[in-house]
């Protein structure tokens, strides 16, 4: 008698307990709107929102190769399964046309669609939660303004029980908190314009901080590196192992032209986000450089601090003429590598010194193991540094040999325990290296929206 | 002293092992299709195929061709018997100054022997490390589309086999 009324209770309580929590999780539709006419949108608030579309990266994600701009479709490969990007023109039936600004900042700053649907955190609402009333109705209008495009993405793949987007309310519970933004006295307006680029649209830690089990952001471990589309997001501020530290005027630079001679050429998922930053007001990029130079420098790990000999114009340089250098994999260094980073042409013709490598001083050998493989592509119409890749015709032995001797003469840290699965893993997924250069460039310039 | 196998014959190389690839074909054995253009793997003139795919010869040292199989484009056919993509570029005409047309024969042979079935997109895009400066692109796309169309029959014949 009394266990049945035990049993009962919990069933009860069990069921109280799921129906809070189906309260908690549902989330109700925002009424469409009739899809508000482009001119109705001031150009100078679109402008901005174009500036801060870049500065979110928008585009690379709900873009395709080739596609329409905004118009979705991207595989975006996690760990849970692969999900394809939304379609966020106006177009009023597949894209956002019938959303009202309102329904726009829930589904940036909640991560809640206008139907009420939890969106994945693939879409980096975590970070945009800090958007300000004002940014969100620029992007609106930015938005809104675009040609629309009639497009609906692939459905996704994740395994049940992720694929129930309900799940996803337990998820926002433990992980989607607002960032602490309080204005530190001791910064000034700069820094915290920066701080606000960076933690929010900018969402710099989706990438370059490590994520937990169930895919978050490990909080207490902010910019100590993380992983994005088989590449290794180095660690920045204080765990960064860049070989020369960082600094603003460093920082402002790399992230304006993707290039830095004392670091070298943003690759991979940076090579994008650097596009995008070309294109925004430089005031915007000197306050997020300013306020990641704050995060800290790391100590640098030339050792000794960046030898002068070993820099491009030292070394007599012709095609079978290269330096000589002991030890095991150096060999492959000396007769592969070492005519452009060691030759005396400079960056673009010839490749910036390994010992300014975070490839090879870095905390992971993935990335040095995809620009071997892969080189660096070139990324239609930039004018960036372009290396040929090696993967046609070094064997996975030689490419461990190559990277450990890099690592030993280069790269100051232990030799790294992970190098083989880094390989195998790298020539899997060689159609993530070499990401297409994005062909959407000229439809989106800010100019456009003028 | 490296060894490799050179359009079907197995040859030694004297030259030194990290002398790039392209000066061992040239100097040591005369095979004068693949050129240097810019010696720094970023124009596609000395392209040459090993083991199956293309690579840059100029930027490859010889001692990682060791005991592997390479093919210039003297290995695809000669003069007088050209093979099924020299003759395709002969009858496309796709050739004017010449110098980029071996590099490009060397990685759309690559491509058609890996993906019989290309399609134009990506014929287009495996082409892309490749430069021409005489604008000949579309004479060597379509030269490649021929060669590709041409030996279709054969290639799906043999997989029927």
């Amino acid at each position: 008698m009394r266990t049945r009324r035990v049993i009962a209770g919990i069933g009860i309580f069990g069921l109280a307990a799921a129906g809070a929590a189906l309260a908690l999780a549902w989330r109700p539709a925002i009424a469409p709107v009739p899809p508000p006419a482009p001119a109705s949108f001031d150009p100078a608030l679109v402008r901005r929102g174009a500036d801060l579309a870049l500065i979110g990266d928008c585009r690379t994600c709900h873009t395709t190769s080739g596609g329409a701009a905004f118009a979705g479709g991207l595989p975006l490969p996690t760990p849970f399964g692969t999900l394809y990007s939304t379609n966020i023109t106006p177009d009023p039936e597949t894209g956002i046309g019938r959303w009202s600004e309102a329904a726009f900042a829930r589904a940036l700053r909640e991560g809640v669609d206008r139907e009420g649907r939890h969106l994945y955190p693939a879409f980096p609402y975590d970070h945009y939660s800090a958007t300000s009333d004002d940014d969100v109705r620029a992007l609106y209008a930015f938005f809104m303004t675009r040609p629309a495009v009639a497009a609906t993405p692939p459905p996704n793949e994740l395994p049940f029980p992720l694929n129930i987007r309900l799940t996803l309310a337990g998820w926002k519970l433990l992980f989607l908190h607002p960032r602490d933004l309080a204005p530190d006295p001791t910064k000034d307006a700069v820094w915290h314009r920066g701080r606000y680029l960076v933690e929010g649209l900018g969402h710099c830690g989706a990438c370059h901080s490590p994520r937990n089990l169930l895919g978050a952001e490990v909080v207490s471990r902010a910019y100590e590196g993380g992983e994005a589309e088989g590449w290794r997001a180095y660690a920045l501020g204080a765990a960064s192992r860049a070989p020369v530290p960082w600094d603003e005027a460093a920082l402002t630079q790399y992230l304006r032209e993707g290039f830095h001679p004392l670091h070298g050429v943003a690759r991979g998922p940076m090579a994008p986000v650097v596009e995008n930053l070309a294109a925004v007001p430089r005031e915007e990029v000197v306050a997020m450089a300013r306020y990641l130079a704050s995060l800290g420098a790391g100590s640098g790990t030339a050792t000794p601090p960046l030898d002068p000999s070993s820099g491009p114009g030292q070394a007599p340089q012709s095609a079978g003429m290269q330096a000589a250098i002991e030890g095991a994999g150096t060999d492959l260094y000396a007769a592969t590598c070492a005519a452009c980073h060691e030759g005396e042409r400079p960056p673009p013709f010839g490749g910036v010194s390994l010992a300014l490598s975070t490839a090879i001083s870095g905390e992971s050998p993935r990335n040095l193991v995809n620009v071997i493989l892969e080189g660096l592509p070139a990324r239609g119409g930039t004018g960036q540094p372009i290396m040929p890749g090696f993967g046609a015709v070094l064997t996975d032995a030689q490419v461990a040999s190559l990277a450990a001797g890099l690592r030993r003469r280069f790269g100051g840290g232990a030799p790294w325990p992970d190098l083989e699965p880094a390989i195998r893993e790298a020539r899997a997924a060689r159609h993530l290296a070499a990401r297409p250069a994005a062909a959407i460039t000229p439809a989106m310039t800010p100019a456009m929206t003028r | 002293m490296t060894s490799m196998i050179l359009n079907g014959e197995r040859r030694a190389v004297r030259a030194a092992p990290d002398t790039p690839l392209l000066y061992v074909l040239r100097e040591e054995f005369g095979l004068n299709a693949a050129k240097f253009g810019c010696g720094l793997g970023q124009c596609g003139a000395c392209t040459v195929v090993i083991d199956g795919a293309a690579v840059f010869s100029c930027v490859t040292p010889v001692m990682l061709a060791e005991n592997r199989q390479v093919t210039t484009l003297e290995g695809l056919g000669t003069a007088e018997a050209p093979g099924p993509l020299q003759r395709a570029f002969i009858d496309a005409q796709a050739a004017q100054c010449g110098y980029c047309i071996p590099g490009m024969m060397m990685r759309a042979h690559a491509l058609l022997t890996r993906a019989p079935d290309a399609s134009d997109a990506a014929i287009r895009a495996e082409l892309e490390p490749h430069l021409c400066r005489c604008g000949t692109q579309m004479r060597i796309l379509r030269a490649i589309r021929r060669a590709a169309d041409a030996m279709r029959p054969r290639s799906t014949a043999e997989a029927g086999r």
